[in-house]
């Protein structure tokens, strides 16, 4: 099991937002995180990712326990939200070799020329990256998340924001990382990616997850009906 | 430990190569500066023995509101693009976090202070260029930074941070600026060093307990 979360619980203040949840994922999945706003999704990749402690309940990352071994869960995990997590006023080569450094990457120049060939922007490497699109910023920040080679990659709604192009340019990046056999767990509104990525669909709302379907075991209707029908069953 | 320094010197030389191509920090704090210097200087119409009686209030009053706006741009700088969570995200101890957005901080006040003191000098007609000075402005200035980079992190999780950080800060930082303007205004007037060593020693003392409690509780205060 790569990822474990067990009676998860996050209250702010009075509001609780994840209601003893439980989500397991294996290793080499791609599941997509689906569901209405306020959900939870965020605040579950959010403590996932160790940038929130939960209220109550335990998450173990690749055999790590969190709070505890956090900074061994870091080394394992790659993450990518809405915001490109990039700093404007540098270029594209010295954002990655900063993170680099952070993360300890041995021999950083040859990691760093092989990720900005994965992600498309090798000729933009000494390009500021205030001058990027919003699409160039966001595989840049899957640069980011990928350069230390995690096994586990968070996504937060990465397609926010992005022109079809620039969402076909960051699928086909996301579909080579997938393919590498990593774990991947995205949050997404947008079912037509998910259902096009993705190889598991689990279902949030209300702070629990309230259905799970890997993509062969869908009903007739396809991940729409399946949606429709779990969102369905919570209001009931 | 080695991964400690190459982190904490990654994060000063992002925060300086930054800072070079934007100058929004510097630029911020060096023209306040100089206007806060200009106002006095038509505000106070001095003669020479006044002057030096209000040089080391006037100098250390232009470093502190100076030094505020760098603080409070130098974290805002991490919230505003979310890169704060990529530093958090980061495996590295957050210490080294703080101590690399410190030294940065830092540097940039004593850029601030290489610039106002030649412009003090010609203005106010003042030699400022005494070796004891120097060390009280850098003691100083280490000290202000320390405690500023700490509570501009806390700050800058507020909405209304650029008013919550001079409230927070400036009661935190009263003990040091007086001892700054004391042992200052005690070397502007002509007295030797060992004179205000007591005042020097309280400047030692606030640094190193400041800089110990930030590096304590700097985990708990970036925790969301």
């Amino acid at each position: 099991m790569m990822i474990a979360a067990r009676n998860l619980v996050k209250r702010f203040g009075a509001k609780t937002v994840l209601r003893k949840l439980n989500f397991e994922v294996n290793a080499g999945e791609f599941v997509a995180l689906l569901g209405p706003n306020g959900a939870g999704k965020t605040t579950l990749l959010r403590i996932l990712a160790s940038l929130s402690r939960p209220t109550m309940g335990e998450v173990t990352i690749a055999g790590f326990r969190l709070p505890h071994q956090a900074a061994a869960v870091r080394l394992r995990l790659g993450v990518v939200s809405h915001q490109p997590l990039l700093y404007g006023d540098l270029t594209a080569e010295e954002n990655l070799r900063f993170y680099g450094r952070l993360y300890g990457i041995p021999n950083p120049g040859q990691r760093i020329d092989e990720v900005l060939a994965l992600i498309g922007l090798g000729r933009r490497r000494r390009d500021l990256v205030r001058t990027f699109s919003r699409g160039m910023q966001q595989r840049l920040s899957i640069g980011r998340a990928i350069l230390h080679d995690p096994d586990v990659l968070l996504l937060d709604e990465p397609h926010t924001g992005l022109d079809q192009d620039a969402c076909e340019m960051l699928d086909t990046v996301l579909r080579r990382v997938a393919a590498m056999n990593r774990t991947v767990v995205m949050t997404s509104h947008d079912l037509a990616r998910a259902d096009a990525l993705a190889s598991r669909f689990d279902i949030l709302s209300a702070g629990v997850i309230c259905a799970s379907s890997t993509r062969g075991s869908l009903p007739a209707g396809g991940l729409l009906a399946f949606y429709k029908s779990a969102l369905a069953e919570t209001v009931k | 430990m080695k991964h400690f320094f190459a982190s904490l010197t990654a994060v000063t030389w992002k925060d300086l190569a930054v800072e070079w191509r934007s100058r929004e920090m510097l630029s911020a704090m060096l023209i306040f500066a100089l206007l806060v210097l200009f106002i006095f200087n038509f505000a106070l119409e001095l003669d020479a023995v006044t002057r030096a009686n209000v040089t080391a209030g006037v100098l250390w009053v232009t470093f502190t509101f100076a030094g505020t706006l760098g603080l409070n741009r130098s974290m805002a700088m991490e919230k505003d693009r979310g890169c704060l969570d990529g530093l958090l995200l980061a495996p590295v101890d957050r210490v080294a976090i703080y101590c690399g957005k410190a030294l940065a901080n830092l540097l940039l006040m004593l850029v601030v202070a290489a610039i106002v003191l030649p412009v003090y000098s010609i203005l106010y007609n003042i030699n400022l260029f005494q070796p004891g000075l120097v060390l009280v402005i850098v003691l100083g200035s280490i000290g202000y930074t320390a405690v500023g980079t700490l509570l501009a992190s806390m700050a800058v999780q507020a909405r209304t941070r650029d008013i919550l950080l001079p409230i927070l800060l400036f009661p935190v930082v009263l003990p040091l600026l007086v001892a700054a303007v004391k042992s200052s205004s005690a070397l502007l007037q002509g007295y030797p060093l060992g004179e205000s060593s007591g005042w020097i020693n309280l400047l030692i003392v606030y640094d190193l307990i400041f800089i110990a409690v930030s590096l304590m509780v700097f985990d708990y205060v970036i925790e969301e």
